[in-house]
């Protein structure tokens, strides 16, 4: 145990010999290791592993973290489609949590939670341990409703949806490899909301340029639940009306009802397509791990939650990040906005652990950058204002927008932003 | 850059002090918020300006030129916008605080 603690404190130190990087205010605060009570994060994805590293940073060491995520490397959702395009290899976007051990001194724990006792403070792990916490953080990103489209159960080989970067990701990338020039690639996009507005049009412009250039008989259809494009949609379009405008086709009200992974068909309300590779993102929800604080979800969905603090209502001391909560409006469903609701909780957290108020003005803010091709990219940026009135994130009047064109400078900032993020929550 | 634009630089500098009792944790919780593009604590990697140890009145000054247009820009003059003078003053001063 001695030796357990004189570790942890050592680590501590090594924290703060990063002091440049803390305010002077936070080191003044304490010194003991985890003395301040004790927080456990799941999920180690945006939001997870920011409010992780936040919540070590700001307490200068002295409120203790165990994370708990169920893989053992980080893999990006953001940038995978450009392994997806053949643009990016997985090594691109698969990163470590060793920093955040050795670094920052969190317990990381590979495993996966099973239980959760909101009144006795307790979570339980597939292996068996049992975890007490003062305050306990859910970041579990989203669960996809399978069953939602007949056929598809038992099919996510033949069928992939890469809506989760890893394993997914590569089996897609798999299938357009091994098509044959002159197959047919269809990509089903779910009625919103999902996750990363714009992310499914990038796919198809990444997916249409590797065609392009490498099987330039086939055909990429787009088949979109939604009447129309959902993020950047004059871009998006230029993208499709232009470079693609011979071998992708937009399809929108495409409401899938069933696929048959044997024929490899995607039946729609009046037609069917057939596909070399069908690439169904499926509609959903969040994580299920919710589940398991007896809260009731928005739409049956969802997770509303108290926007100063990140709270779960009706789950006290535990806070829901990411793409699992309901948004406030125009709040998309985002990596980078996990991390910005990561740290509003870890600055609330703080706070309420010493004893204080959660801040009363937080801020957020979005950007979102997709590229059309392999040189050019584009951004939606907007910042999210709390009003009290309200008590909910409303878009700040005269902020936000979209790129005026796709271009080569925004793709060299699509790429630094990754580096930046990643950075934020890992390094 | 016009002269009213650097007036009001000036002016969110000066306006230090607010009426109100606000977290003193404020600016550093602000300025997290540009921590995806310019890394954490202003301390960036890759393209992205380096903010950490930047004059604040430099900082300030920036993104009144972005708000104003004399800057040209690819999405700063439509984030910078959606932050009020006092909260551009608190980051600055945060940032420049960091070595």
């Amino acid at each position: 145990m001695t030796n357990r603690r004189s570790f942890l404190r050592s680590l501590g130190v090594v924290a703060a010999g990063g002091a440049l990087h803390i305010p002077m205010a936070a080191a003044a605060a304490g010194s003991a290791d985890g003395k301040a009570g004790h927080v456990v994060v799941v999920g180690g994805g945006y939001g997870g592993a920011t409010v992780a590293r936040y919540l070590r940073m700001w307490s200068n060491g002295t409120v203790k973290v165990t994370l708990i995520e169920r893989e053992a490397h980080f893999v990006s959702c953001p940038i995978s489609n450009l392994v997806i395009g053949g643009l990016k290899d997985m090594a691109d976007i698969t990163l470590s949590y060793d920093k955040l051990r050795t670094r920052w001194g969190i317990e990381v724990v590979t495993d996966e939670v099973v239980g959760i006792d909101v009144g006795k403070r307790e979570l339980r792990l597939g292996g068996g341990r049992t975890i007490a916490y003062d305050r306990a953080v859910l970041s579990p990103g989203i669960d996809f409703l399978i069953d939602d489209v007949p056929g598809l159960a038992g099919n996510l080989e033949r069928i992939p949806h890469a809506w989760k970067a890893g394993p997914q990701t590569v089996l897609l990338r798999q299938q357009l490899e091994s098509m044959d020039d002159g197959g047919v690639v269809a990509i089903h996009i779910p009625k919103v909301p999902y996750r990363c507005p714009p992310g499914p049009y990038e796919r198809a412009c990444l997916v249409a340029n590797y065609l392009l250039e490498h099987k330039p008989r086939s055909k990429l259809m787009v088949l979109d639940s939604n009447p129309e494009i959902q993020s950047k949609k004059g871009l998006f379009t230029k993208a499709f009306e232009g470079r693609y405008k011979d071998n992708l086709e937009y399809v929108p009200n495409s409401t899938l009802v069933s696929v048959n992974a044997e024929t490899m068909t995607a039946e729609l309300d009046f037609s069917e397509v057939q596909a070399s590779v069908l690439n169904v993102i499926p509609p959903q929800r969040a994580g299920r791990i919710v589940d398991m604080l007896g809260v009731e979800l928005i739409n049956g969905r969802w997770v509303d939650v108290d926007w100063l603090t990140m709270e779960a209502k009706g789950a006290p001391n535990v806070h829901v990040l990411g793409d699992a909560i309901f948004p406030a409006p125009t709040m998309p469903k985002s990596g980078h906005m996990a991390n910005q609701h990561a740290k509003v909780a870890a600055a609330a957290i703080l706070n309420l652990l010493a004893g204080q108020a959660p801040s009363a003005e937080p801020l957020v803010m979005n950007t979102c950058y997709s590229f059309v091709d392999a040189r050019n990219a584009m951004h939606v940026a907007s910042v999210h204002q709390f009003n009290a009135e309200k008590h909910t994130f409303l878009p700040a009047e005269g902020s936000g927008g979209v790129s005026v064109a796709a271009n080569e400078l925004e793709a060299k900032y699509a790429l630094s932003w990754a580096q930046n993020i990643w950075s934020d929550m890992l390094s | 850059m016009g002269v009213a634009n650097k007036l009001l630089a000036l002016a969110i500098l000066a306006g230090a002090g607010s009426a109100h009792a606000q977290d003193p944790n404020l600016g550093r919780n602000l300025a997290a918020t540009c921590a995806n593009c310019h890394g954490t604590n202003g301390h960036a990697v890759a393209d992205a300006k380096t903010l950490a140890g930047q004059p604040a009145a430099e900082i300030v000054q920036k993104l009144a030129d972005f708000r104003s247009g004399d800057q040209p820009a690819t999405l700063m003059h439509q984030v910078a916008p959606g932050y009020t003078d006092e909260q551009i003053r608190l980051i600055a001063e945060f940032f420049a605080a960091q070595k």
